[in-house]
């Protein structure tokens, strides 16, 4: 791509990682959560990974370290749920940490891990959703 | 009741769309039009009259929120739906490869 | 509140996402993990067999109790209809992932297969325990999804269009779900299905609530792919990996399609006749025209497939016959022996199909075709394949003393003492059809010709194989004892109790 598409997708992606960390982690405040935060996030990546391009094994080694950062996270959301099983009563899904005053940034108890956990699972997915279709086209004869 | 029965009707484009489009990738679309709608039938559910947004404000307490179930449901359901139609997707990128054409009257090898 | 009914959901899901990271480092841990995982569901499921003892055990999610008696929180149920399901699904699992140690063995990236297959289990476990309308939808859309997949996995066109078929058809379905469960929520107010019971019985809408059953009967109709639903069936069956061939003929229209069904027709809507006619017309057009359509198949998935259809009549009209004397107000005992002679069909198909499909997949592992006409004198080169393959052509048939045998007559009893005696006939002339077309089966790929025609000549395959197949007509045998007077009232009675009683299911879990 040009030159003036790349500085401005450089400008933009900062921005829009910090807009869905924002609605990620006020996610029991505000409408958004783990789902709309995450897709935002793997906008970003997915702006930057199009204004560049890449070349084929540096796109195959980042669908690697993606696929793992899914399976960690997804695994980190059962191990919470199991934690409530573990430390409170016999209940899985439990809400074990305290809650604090509604409103503030800190309250409701295991409600933000959860949210941060699966906006990160969500990111991840779609972007490697978008990575495999690149790789089936980049690695297919012509 | 009018906008009920539009959402309805949104849905039986997308069946239409989807029984006797040609090209996959119009399926596909029309798939997507079907779930739309079901998407906004939902939302319209939860309606009560005189109803604000459930945010609980804790200065401020409203007396009477919308019902939130219905859009927890559609939340869910989008996300689905994200699923469904990515993997349709990478199912007809493949069969592009393979038979090079995206007409369903070329793609008939099972019969009987 | 029973701790142990979330298990059932949460180790496949761990299992799935565990063997995705650790499967690249190790080699061969994904398949061993596999079987270890479901032989611990296998032990799970029959303990929970030995202590269920008749009663309802309820797990309300993330603890919320019901508030002024009106259920708030996700509840999961495990009754004794559900434990039977359970059963046959973490059996049937588990011997498939053993067949499919040695099988998958032709396809490249098996981390992924072993992944999907875990995360199926894991969405149909989901679908058997939910007591929740909206769960419900949420894990039938993954194990469905997951099937998608699967169906497609070696990525040739026939598979690809096999999958591209299925994903149409079964995502109409999903939507037609989708829309009922809208529709169901609108009037009244509630998702939980004990609620909804209850609900139902203070007075309805009688055209709303025909329409609401038409769509829920669609929707799950066409996951169970019974007339006129029925178009993916045969592609999606024959085109598949043999072990998700036989998973998904033997498992997953059961699970995510008749279960439901009974689960909410019997448990949820109030029974009316006008609907019980017409899923036993149903019923009876899939069992006829299903076999009418299997008779001239030359390939062998695809003969199988049509059998499902066939044989998943049977089950759906009795249940159909036993809802018509239930709203009729008529003979309870008739109706209850008609159900049971469904569920016991529906246990006993599982466990034969799911044989049949390892056979043909043996059949096409050595040999390398899947048409019958190529075929021949496989009984002196591959005893154990052809030695199995007799036990599940002998029980599909209903022949004495194998399992089909009992759950055909019990039906077909069921029938003459409720007097209708045109589904008797057709019942007992579809059996004999079966009969002929699996000995058509027999005789062309075993027993035509002395010895196998073409070089080179196949040997037996290899010992997980043959292990599981053993293991599966052994079941076989033994699921006729089922019908003993002993072990009927531990498994099948209180299942048909909690069906046929109007209130109990919905008594016991809201006075929990």
């Amino acid at each position: 791509m040009t030159i003036i598409v790349q500085k401005t997708a450089q400008l933009i992606a900062g921005m829009i990682f910090i807009y869905g960390i924002y609605i990620i982690i006020h996610g029991h405040l505000t409408p958004g959560g783990g789902f709309a935060g995450g897709v935002v996030i793997a906008g970003s990546f997915i702006l930057i990974t199009l204004a560049f391009g890449s070349d084929f094994l540096r796109l195959v080694k980042e669908e690697t370290g993606t696929t793992i950062i899914e399976s960690i996270a997804t695994i980190m959301v059962i191990f919470i749920a199991t934690a409530g099983f573990l430390f409170g009563t016999h209940i899985f899904f439990n809400n074990f940490l305290p809650k604090g005053t509604v409103g503030q940034l800190v309250s409701a108890g295991v409600l933000p891990l959860y949210n941060i956990f699966v906006g990160a699972e969500v990111a991840a997915s779609i972007f490697i959703i978008f990575l495999s279709l690149i790789i089936f086209k980049e690695e297919s004869p012509k | 009741m009018i906008t009920y029965l539009m959402c309805f009707a949104l849905f039986l484009v997308g069946l239409y769309g989807a029984i006797t489009m040609r090209n996959l990738v119009k399926i596909a679309i029309s798939m997507s039009i079907m779930e739309f709608s079901t998407f906004l039938f939902f939302a319209l559910l939860g309606y009560v009259e005189d109803g604000v947004a459930p945010i609980v404000n804790p200065d401020d307490p409203a007396k009477i929120y919308v019902d939130p179930l219905p859009q927890a449901l559609v939340l869910t359901a989008i996300v689905i739906g994200l699923a469904t139609t990515a993997l349709m997707m990478a199912v007809i990128i493949r069969l592009y490869r393979k038979c090079g054409t995206f007409d369903i009257r070329e793609i008939r090898n099972l019969r009987g | 509140m029973n701790p142990l009914i979330p298990l059932f959901v949460i180790i496949p899901l761990a299992a799935a996402f565990l063997i995705m990271i650790i499967g690249r480092f190790i080699r061969d841990f994904n398949k061993y993990f596999t079987s270890l995982v479901l032989l611990l569901l296998v032990c799970l499921t029959l303990w929970s067999l030995l202590k269920i003892d008749g009663g309802v055990s309820v797990y309300k999610v993330g603890g919320w109790e019901p508030d002024n008696y009106i259920p708030i929180g996700i509840y999961m149920v495990l009754d004794s209809f559900n434990i039977i399901i359970l059963c046959i699904i973490t059996i049937v699992g588990f011997l498939s992932a053993v067949y499919s140690i040695s099988y998958i063995k032709r396809y490249t990236s098996e981390n992924y297969f072993y992944s999907l297959y875990c995360l199926m289990i894991a969405g149909m476990n989901g679908v058997v325990l939910s007591g929740d309308l909206f769960n419900i939808f949420v894990f039938l859309e993954i194990s469905v999804i997951s099937a998608y997949a699967l169906v497609a996995f070696g990525v040739e066109k026939n598979e690809l269009e096999a999958s591209f078929k299925y994903q149409v058809l079964g995502g109409i379905a999903s939507f037609l779900i989708l829309f009922g469960i809208g529709f169901i929520y609108w009037k009244t107010k509630t998702l939980n299905i004990a609620d909804i019971r209850v609900a139902f019985t203070s007075g309805y809408d009688k055209k709303f609530y025909l329409f609401a059953q038409l769509l829920i009967l669609s929707g799950f109709g066409l996951k169970a792919a019974i007339i006129p639903f029925h178009a993916w069936l045969p592609d999606a069956h024959s085109s598949a990996p043999s072990p998700i061939s036989a998973m998904l003929s033997g498992v997953l229209i059961k699970a995510v399609g008749i279960y439901v069904i009974i689960r909410l027709f019997f448990n949820m809507f109030a029974i009316t006749e006008n609907i019980a006619v017409l899923i036993t017309t149903l019923g009876t057009l899939s069992m006829v025209v299903g076999v009418f359509l299997a008779i001239g198949q030359w390939d062998i998935k695809r003969l199988l497939a049509y059998h499902s259809i066939s044989q998943m009549g049977y089950v759906v009209m009795s249940a159909g016959a036993g809802m018509i004397l239930i709203a009729r107000g008529v003979k309870p005992e008739v109706a209850s022996l008609a159900i049971a002679g469904g569920i016991f069909h529906l246990v006993n198909h599982a466990a034969f199909k799911g044989l049949l499909f390892l056979n043909a997949g043996a059949i096409e592992y050595r040999t390398g075709t899947r048409d019958l006409r190529e075929m021949g004198g496989l009984a002196k080169s591959m005893p154990a394949t052809s030695a199995t393959s007799f036990v599940a052509s002998m029980s599909i048939s209903g022949i004495p003393p194998f399992n089909g045998f009992f759950s055909k007559l019990v039906i077909i009893i069921a029938a003459v003492m409720a007097k209708f005696y045109l589904l008797a006939a057709l019942a007992v002339i579809v059996s004999i059809i079966t009969l002929a077309s699996f000995l058509k089966f027999q005789r062309y790929a075993f027993y035509d010709k002395p010895e196998y025609p073409k070089e080179p000549k196949p040997k037996e395959v290899p010992f997980p194989m043959v292990f599981s197949m053993v293991i599966l007509s052994i079941v076989c045998l033994l699921l006729s004892l089922l019908i003993f007077p002993g072990i009927r009232e531990t498994v099948l009675t209180p299942a048909i109790d909690i069906l046929t009683d109007p209130l109990k299911y919905s008594n016991s879990i809201l006075g929990i």
